[in-house]
Order: C-alpha cells, then sequence, then structure tokens
C-alpha cells in the first residue's frame, strides 16, 4: 500500500482527482498524462547535468560589457516599433531589479513592497509635471530622492525587525500607498490615474519618439550599472555583504549593522525612483493598478531568477521576465501559473539563481 | 449602531481567527510564514461553490439543504486539506534546511501558483454561491444578527474549542507542542517531526477550507484574488495575539474583525484594508511578541 501511494501513478491520480473539482472529467485526464509522463521523466532529466553556464565568463568583464553595448545600442536600427517599446520596459525593469537587487541581494534584508517605490517615483513626476509644470529633468532627481526619502522613513522602523517579518512590513507598507493613491481623489486622482505628463525633452527636442527614449532608458541602466558596480567594490558594499554574511558577526567587527542596512534601503529604492520617473514618461499616464503586489513579486522573481546579489544576474532576470511573455503572447493567460511554478522549482534544485552571486559563500 | 458593528466586525473577526490559526501553527512549528495560506482559504470557497452546485443540480439540496450543506463542507474539507498536504511534500519539506527566505519565496510561488490555476479553470469574473441563505435574524437591542452570522460565530467557536482540546489533551496534540518547542529534540525521544508537521498543514488547510465556505456564503461572491487580502488579514490577527499563540490567534482574528468594522463604519470604509497593515506595522515595531505572546531572546 504505501509503495503504491509513493508512486508516479498515485501521485498523478490524486493530483488529477483534487484538480478534477474545479474543472472537468477531459481536462483532468489531461492533466493526469501530463503529470505521470512528467514524473516518470523526472528522473532521467535530472541525470542530466546542467552545467553553471554554456560558456565560461571571462575573467574581466570589459570585452562582455563592450559587447553587451554594442548590441543594445545597435538593436534600434534592426527592430520594429513594437519591440522597441517592450526592450524600454526592459529597461525600466532592470533598474527596478538592479535596485532591489542592493536590498536584497547585497545586504540579505527581503523587501515585498518595493513597487511602492517605484510608484512614488512615478508619481513624483506625474503631479510635479502636470500640477507644477516642471520638465524631466529637474523632476528625476527630486522623485529619485524623494523614493529614496520614502526608503529611509520605512527603514528606520522597520529594519529593526528581521527575516519574515520585515517582509511582511515592506508588504504592508506596498500596499498602504497603493491604497492611498487608489483613494486620495483630491490629489492622485485616484483609480483614473493622471494622464497627460509630458514625455522628456533633450535640447529642444521631444524624446517621445520609442528609439529616443529607448536610448535614454538604456543610458540610465548603464549609469546604474556603473554606480552600483562601484559602490558594490567600496567599503560599503562589502560592509553589506557582511551584514548579509552574518549580521551579528558583522556587528562584531564593528560595522553599524542599522547604518549599513539603512543606506541599502535607501540606495536601492533610489533606483527604483529613477525608475519610475522614466516609467511615468514612457507612459505619459500613471495609475495604481500598474504598482501592485504582483509588480513587487515580479521585480523580486528577476532579481531571484538571475541570482541574488548579481548584478548581471538581475539584468538578465529581467531580460527573461519582461522578453520571455512577449515571445509567448499566446500563452499569456498561463504566465502567471508558470512564474509560480518557476519559483519554487528554483528555490528547490537551483537556489543561487541562474548565474548565482559572485562570492561562493553567498549560494548557501 | 454600535451593537450592529460589534455583531458584523465579530463574525469577519472569527474568520480571521479561524485562518490566522493555520499561520500560527506552522509558524509555531517551522518558524515560516506560510503564504499560500490564504490561497488555501480561497479554494475553500471555490470548492464550496463547486459541490453546492452540484449538490443543487441533482436536486438533493432542494431535498435536504442543512444535509447537503455540511456534505459540501465536508467535502472542501477534506479537498483542501489534500492540497495542504501536498503543498508541504512539494513545496516546503524540500527547503526545511535551506536558508529562510528560500521556503517565504517558494511559499510566494505557491501562492501564485494557486491564484492563476483556479483563475484559469474558474475564470476570472465573480463567481455567485449557489444558494441564498434567508435573512431570518434574530432582533435585540435595535441590532439584528442573521442566522448565517450565527452559524459562523458558532462553527468558529467550536473549530476553536476543538483544536485547543485536540492540541491540549491528544497524544498528537501533545507531540504538535513538543515538536514546536524543540525539533531535534522531540524526534530524539520518538516523535515522527515529519508527520507532525503534515498534519499540521493538514489541520490549517482544513480550518482554512471551512473559513473560506462559511465566507463565500457569507458575502455571497467569491473572486480567485480574495486569498491574498484575508490571507495577510488573518496573518496581521496572527501577529496581533502573538505568533504561535494558538490563543493569541483567536483572540488576535476577533480584535482585528472588531477594530475593521468599527473602523470602516466611523473613520471611513474606503481604507479599510489600510486599518489592517498599519495595525500590523505597529504592532510589529512596538510589541513584536504580540498581545499574548512572550518576549523571546534570539538565539545566537
Amino acid at each position: 500500500m504505501k509503495r503504491f501511494l509513493h508512486s508516479p501513478v498515485a501521485v498523478a491520480l490524486c493530483a488529477a482527482l483534487l484538480f478534477l473539482p474545479l474543472k472537468d472529467l477531459k481536462s483532468a485526464a489531461l492533466l493526469f498524462v501530463f503529470i505521470l509522463a512528467g514524473l516518470y521523466a523526472a528522473p532521467r532529466i535530472r541525470r542530466i547535468k546542467i552545467p553553471p553556464l554554456p560558456f565560461k565568463l571571462p575573467r574581466t568583464e570589459g570585452p562582455l560589457q563592450i559587447l553587451a553595448v554594442a548590441v543594445f545600442a545597435l538593436l534600434p536600427l534592426a527592430v520594429k516599433d513594437y519591440y522597441m517599446d517592450v526592450l524600454i520596459m526592459f529597461g525600466i525593469y532592470a533598474i527596478l531589479a538592479l535596485g532591489l537587487n542592493v536590498i536584497v541581494g547585497f545586504t540579505g534584508q527581503l523587501n515585498l513592497g518595493f513597487a511602492a517605490f517605484y510608484a512614488i517615483g512615478a508619481y513624483t513626476y506625474a503631479l510635479l509635471n502636470t500640477r507644477l509644470g516642471l520638465g524631466f529633468w529637474p523632476s528625476l532627481p527630486i522623485a529619485a530622492c524623494f523614493a529614496s526619502l520614502s526608503g529611509l522613513v520605512l527603514g528606520v522602523p522597520a529594519l529593526r525587525l528581521k527575516g519574515d517579518y520585515l517582509a511582511i512590513v515592506t508588504l504592508g507598507f506596498g500596499e498602504i500607498v497603493r491604497i492611498v493613491l487608489n483613494n486620495w481623489d483630491a490629489f492622485t486622482k485616484g483609480p483614473n490615474g493622471i494622464a497627460g505628463i509630458a514625455p522628456p525633452s533633450m535640447a529642444g527636442i521631444s524624446l517621445g519618439k520609442l528609439q529616443h527614449y529607448y536610448y535614454l532608458v538604456f543610458l540610465m541602466l548603464i549609469a546604474a550599472v556603473f554606480v552600483i558596480r562601484r559602490v558594490e567594490s567600496s567599503k560599503t558594499g562589502r560592509a553589506w555583504l557582511a551584514i548579509k554574511e552574518n549580521e551579528i558577526a558583522a556587528s562584531t567587527m564593528g560595522i553599524d549593522t542599522t547604518a549599513y542596512k539603512l543606506y541599502a534601503f535607501a540606495f536601492g529604492t533610489f533606483w527604483a525612483g529613477i525608475a519610475g520617473t522614466l516609467f511615468a514618461g514612457k507612459m505619459q499616464f500613471v495609475s495604481p493598478e500598474s504598482f501592485t503586489f504582483m509588480e513587487s513579486v515580479l521585480i523580486l522573481s528577476m532579481v531571484i531568477l538571475g541570482g541574488i546579489g548579481n548584478v548581471y544576474g538581475a539584468i538578465l532576470g529581467a531580460f527573461i521576465l519582461v522578453i520571455m511573455p512577449e515571445l509567448l503572447r499566446d500563452a499569456q493567460l498561463y504566465r502567471m501559473l508558470v512564474l509560480g511554478i518557476c519559483l519554487v522549482a528554483l528555490m528547490i534544485f537551483r537556489p543561487q539563481g541562474l548565474i548565482g552571486a559572485k562570492d561562493a559563500s553567498a549560494g548557501r | 449602531m454600535l451593537l450592529q458593528q460589534l455583531i458584523n466586525g465579530l463574525t469577519v473577526g472569527c474568520v480571521y481567527a479561524v485562518i490566522a490559526l493555520g499561520y500560527t501553527m506552522v509558524y509555531g512549528i517551522l518558524e515560516f510564514i506560510n503564504f499560500a495560506h490564504g490561497e488555501i482559504y480561497m479554494l475553500g470557497a471555490y470548492f464550496g461553490i463547486v459541490f453546492l452546485s452540484l449538490f443543487t443540480a441533482s436536486g438533493f439540496a432542494a431535498s435536504n439543504f442543512p444535509l447537503a450543506f455540511a456534505l459540501t463542507v465536508l467535502f472542501t474539507i477534506l479537498f483542501c486539506s489534500a492540497y495542504g498536504f501536498a503543498i508541504e511534500k512539494t513545496a516546503y519539506k524540500p527547503l526545511r534546511n535551506a536558508p529562510r527566505l528560500s521556503p517565504l519565496i517558494s511559499a510566494i510561488g505557491i501562492s501564485i501558483f494557486l491564484q492563476n490555476y483556479v483563475m484559469i479553470t474558474q475564470g476570472a469574473t465573480d463567481k455567485v454561491f449557489p444558494q441564498r441563505f434567508g435573512d431570518a435574524s434574530f432582533h435585540f437591542m435595535g441590532a439584528s444578527v442573521t442566522g448565517l452570522q450565527l452559524i459562523i460565530i458558532l462553527a468558529s467557536g467550536l473549530m476553536m474549542l476543538g483544536l485547543h482540546l485536540f492540541i491540549k489533551k491528544t497524544r498528537t496534540g501533545k507531540a504538535m507542542r513538543a515538536t514546536a518547542q524543540d525539533m531535534t529534540m522531540a524526534s530524539l525521544v520518538g516523535i515522527n517531526v515529519d508527520r507532525i508537521i503534515s498534519t499540521t498543514f493538514v489541520i490549517g488547510a482544513g480550518l482554512a477550507a471551512a473559513a473560506g465556505v462559511m465566507v463565500a456564503a457569507y458575502y455571497g461572491l467569491v473572486n480567485y484574488s480574495i486569498g491574498y487580502v484575508a490571507g495577510i488579514k488573518a496573518f496581521t490577527a496572527a501577529v496581533l495575539g502573538g505568533i504561535g499563540n494558538i490563543p493569541g490567534a483567536m483572540l488576535g482574528g476577533i480584535v482585528l474583525g472588531l477594530m475593521e468594522s468599527l473602523g470602516s463604519a466611523y473613520i471611513s470604509a474606503e481604507y479599510k484594508d489600510v486599518y489592517a497593515f498599519i495595525i500590523l506595522i505597529v504592532i510589529l515595531l512596538i510589541k513584536p511578541a504580540g498581545l499574548l505572546g512572550a518576549n523571546v531572546e534570539e538565539k545566537v
């Protein structure tokens, strides 16, 4: 009996039975066949060794960086407008993922409300532009600093908490921001959102055209990578890593853990503000719908998928999670379903993500 | 007016309390927030609708409604417990010794999966509960209690009492308490820890399922996204009472339900969902151990 219960047939049968009331007999039978096939294939697939990466990353990143920059710089010449749009979103999400990676990846503090800072950045620009007529360039630093300030405001009380509790408090903060944006009609126009935001312009030329905007986002992404890499290898970056590895040990080494965790919060959310401004400038419209909890989870998934604590991993994660759904448009309905399964599978089979962190010790 | 709000708050609070028990039991043993718990509650609401629709279509519900409803609840609990069991085995058990971030992210994955699983199979639009409960109500002092509210309050009370007795009086309950205190030690004295953890998930899921059916009947409408908000509120209730503490979860649920009901009646109904989050944040910052919890020093 016990052996039967552990057999693939029994497992597949149970799964199909549990599924049955939600749909019809035909789908349940189909599910049974799929799971059975999967369970028989799984041990064979697992025997195939997955190499860490199909090619070895060169020790000096220079050539790879130049190649990536060249490819992305030349893309607008070859790509249709529709894909230009997708690539711009990729750039914005990559900046978001890089920012969250500072908090989650470098410092090890889980944040489930990152979309709130993205929203604060976007709404700051939207309000400054539509109410005060301020342009993109003066708004950008204001929005980024304001998002960063909100990060500090949340961080001061919240960072006394650890792990799961911190995750829940940041989640709560994210929801509060969204609900307030949704209900404060007089100021944010509630669920209708704010329309008519001016696209940025430069030297008198509007950057509203997709190709122009692409280069703007792309330059911002390069700036983000450059700055974040520099901070990562600075004294601050090493302090963050120490906190992530072992907070108590870090504090006995004289690191002011609270202060450094706050730096991480302020620095990470700064980039969320930048991304938010870019988003508002691109869409020329913002509404609370774009900043739900699912958005926070999506950004977190990018960081985890690529490899927690790895700058290039965050970008790779953003690339996969933005481009893939576009390539699989017909399977749009199943997108989030698959994402859910992937998160679980990733945690079980490859917790360090696709690329993994730079330090061997971080993969624990 | 005040009394009416208190009754409504108590009804919702009882539901929060029943869901909160699942969070608190799992946290007590594994020290991990089962993010997918709210989705089990959502599944319960959907299963309730599916089974009762079946009974209604076959004419069984018309001839003997109380029995049909009781069977619906029973089947729903069975199915959801099986989901709870399966989720623990596939998504959490392999990660028991992983860093703490891993099971949490795995749970978020399960939560996303279940939401979309139900959305794809049952549709994204609201589902209507097949049976309207009569508005027969009892009046006293200007307030009215509907029969269903009474059932919810009584059933929740019974479930909480039952769980309390189960944990205090039975062998399995004793083993659960031992596992919560020290998992390694419990396994050394011969407790099958894996089985205890499975039992915990099964009981928690069963309670959430019962809550799901009751809420589906109470509000009459169900959507695939209800699990997330209910889950957060129930978690707030668990934290409010002191996470890992079973009487605390009951108290926390009722207090939260009352505060929410009074808040939306006297402050603003639009910000109803914000109250729970604000209470949660304030509690975590001021007294993270909760109302009934003891402050525990962190082990180094």
